[in-house]
């Protein structure tokens, strides 16, 4: 895999560093919906500690709040109560934009259904985050070309998502989610859409991704042998973290 | 600029559903190509109010138009103060070959006629020709262009007003010097006009008066109508502008149908942009979603569904209206009825105005939508 394109901003402050214990930080996590009047608490007081370059999968029945914790840490949503601090930066007290800011310069999200812009080809799928950045059009280009090479989908970058495999599409997935060299990634269920091949190709990616360019990574995940791929396997069960990492 | 960056994107999204935005901007160029005829028209009716001069002043019978005034009236008139040119003219009424070829022949008289109405150029070859010739006639090049007429052709007009069989040398061509200047007249000559007719002679259909200052206006018309008050043939003065807004209202409100049907085109449009932007966004959730966790805000998703119906809006409207000066160049459609049909760069760019007001107004509430769209929930539909 050719070295990962990779901007010149430094992954984390140093005295965000030293006042950290970890990449991520959860403290007392809690989600709470209200539907049809009634209140459901999806997580509950979680807490959870991830290093940088660790791959981390989360493991749990349907409704456990995997994807809502998933969607939390991404500054998707937002949590009813506790904090996520991720490189020192308190995500939680983010305001929209800001946190909109912070989500394209910090996270990489690859979705189950791969999620591409059908109408664009693989390498206009992969270029859409750094349309956001200052780069010129070469040096995006080099940026997208070095993330399909990353994805082994050089040849492949002139072709619509209709026309890739599904596992060419999650690779694409991939490409898009790293181009921008994110602090790390997000997956939901990113082999649940795919036969064992092609989910084997993308979590040998994934490991890849994680031992020799040190990405911090959280996967969603039904699929033992897809958890047992990542270094650390957590799993949730109606809200809460019930078996993995603690707080130091 | 960034929107430049989405372009492709933009793009891509048109060409999604090809049927549809072909509808879309075709109900766009279809309604920008009637609202520029329709200005086209309300133009050409209102063509003799904006190229009136100033500072002319028509002089009639006072009780109509069609009632004539005695030539002697130029003396008297010349000299009131504030006056500085005058010329007269009659209206010949005849008939072409057919009675749908109508032009208006104009019966000028050639001393004075081209100093009155500057906006008119002849070649001074071709006007010397005519001052020697008493059967001569001038015709505008828009009118030549129509029948293929050239210089030396010899054009017989049936008498309508004046009857007989009357043949006319073509000896000059004129042209306008401002877009909307007409150029379907076709010029004639008093004096051979007055010593041919039986009834009627000594007189003219009308006087335009070149006053020294557009502002004394009022006053001179009213010292000309003093002048003339009590005599057989009492005058109307008014200024040209005055008189050609009068005689458009007698044709109708035009201005108000073409408001009205303004109106209607537009607010089907944003019904049907509307709904197409709805649908499109609609259909696109998931994306629009998968942008936003992408990075980008919430405006950004919001300015790139407004700009998508604002590409919808604005080229669509510029094939209406393209497709409507395309129309314009072949000419009036009505064979004579209205001599200055054209479709002038003002109008044509409140078209577009009109286009970018209704692709914004369709495009805003999707795009709102849009950019109150949460992520959470619109993924959870993909």
């Amino acid at each position: 895999m050719p070295r990962l394109p990779l901007c010149k901003k430094p992954m984390v402050s140093v005295e965000a560093l030293e006042n950290s214990r970890g990449l991520i930080q959860v403290r007392n996590l809690d989600k709470k919906y209200v539907r049809g009047g009634e209140e459901i608490h999806v997580l509950q007081g979680l807490n959870l500690d991830v290093e940088e370059g660790e791959f981390v999968s989360f493991m749990g029945p349907s409704g456990s709040g995997k994807t809502t914790l998933l969607n939390l840490l991404g500054g998707l949503d937002v949590p009813s109560a506790g904090s996520i601090t991720v490189a020192g930066d308190e995500v939680t007290h983010m305001s929209g934009p800001k946190l909109t800011t912070w989500r394209a310069r910090h996270v990489g999200f690859i979705f189950q259904m791969y999620n591409l812009i059908p109408v664009l080809t693989a390498f206009q799928n992969v270029e859409m985050p750094l349309l956001l950045t200052n780069l010129s059009k070469a040096e995006r280009r080099k940026h997208v070309e070095l993330a399909l090479g990353a994805v082994n989908l050089t040849e492949r970058m002139a072709h619509y998502p209709r026309q890739l495999s599904g596992g060419q599409e999650q690779r694409v997935s991939i490409a898009r989610a790293i181009v921008a060299d994110p602090t790390f990634l997000l997956c939901d269920e990113p082999t649940g859409d795919l036969d064992r091949s092609s989910a084997d190709e993308i979590l040998n990616l994934l490991e890849e991704l994680s031992t020799v360019h040190r990405k911090t990574i959280l996967m969603v995940t039904h699929d033992p042998r897809a958890a047992e791929r990542s270094g650390t396997v957590l799993h949730l069960d109606k809200g809460v973290l019930i078996e993995g990492k603690k707080p130091q | 600029m960034i929107i430049f960056k989405f372009f492709p994107l933009l793009i891509a999204n048109l060409l999604r559903k090809k049927t549809r935005s072909a509808l879309t901007m075709g109900s766009f160029a279809v309604a920008l190509f009637l609202f520029s005829l329709l200005a086209t028209i309300n133009s050409s009716f209102n063509q003799g109010v904006e190229v009136a001069g100033a500072d002319r002043l028509l002089v009639m019978n006072k009780t109509s138009l069609v009632q004539p005034l005695p030539v002697s009236y130029m003396e008297r008139i010349q000299q009131i103060k504030g006056v500085k040119e005058v010329t007269y003219a009659t209206w010949f009424g005849g008939i072409y070959k057919d009675e749908k070829n109508f032009f208006a022949q104009i019966v000028i008289d050639y001393k004075t006629f081209l100093q009155m109405y500057r906006e008119f150029k002849v070649p001074s070859s071709q006007w010397r020709d005519f001052c020697s010739d008493r059967e001569g006639a001038v015709v505008g090049k828009k009118l030549a262009q129509r029948f293929g007429w050239k210089i030396g052709d010899r054009i017989p007009i049936q008498g309508g007003i004046f009857p007989g069989h009357w043949e006319f040398n073509i000896r000059g061509i004129y042209s306008g010097t401002r877009n909307e200047d007409d150029e379907t007249q076709f010029w004639l000559r008093y004096d051979y006009l007055d010593e041919r007719r039986d009834l009627g002679k000594g007189t003219v259909g009308w006087y335009m008066i070149r006053v020294n200052n557009p502002d004394n206006t009022p006053t001179i018309a009213k010292a000309i109508e003093d002048q003339f008050a009590n005599s057989p043939a009492e005058v109307k003065a008014e200024s040209e502008k005055s008189f050609a807004t009068g005689f458009v209202k007698q044709i109708g409100n035009v201005k108000g149908i073409m408001i009205s049907v303004g109106s209607i085109v537009f607010f089907t449009l944003l019904l049907v942009t509307g709904s197409t932007m709805a649908m499109s966004v609609r259909e696109r959730t998931g994306e629009l979603a998968v942008l936003k966790t992408l990075g980008f805000s919430d405006r950004t998703v919001m300015a790139l569904v407004l700009a998508e119906s604002l590409l919808y809006a604005l080229a669509g409207g510029l094939i209406g209206i393209i497709l409507a000066k395309l129309y314009t160049f072949r000419g009036d459609p009505t064979n004579g009825f209205l001599p200055s049909f054209y479709l002038s760069p003002e109008k044509m760019c409140t078209g577009m105005l009109f286009a970018l007001v209704a692709g914004i107004s369709a495009g805003w509430i999707p795009a709102m939508l849009a950019m109150r769209m949460k992520i959470v929930e619109a993924l959870r539909r993909i």
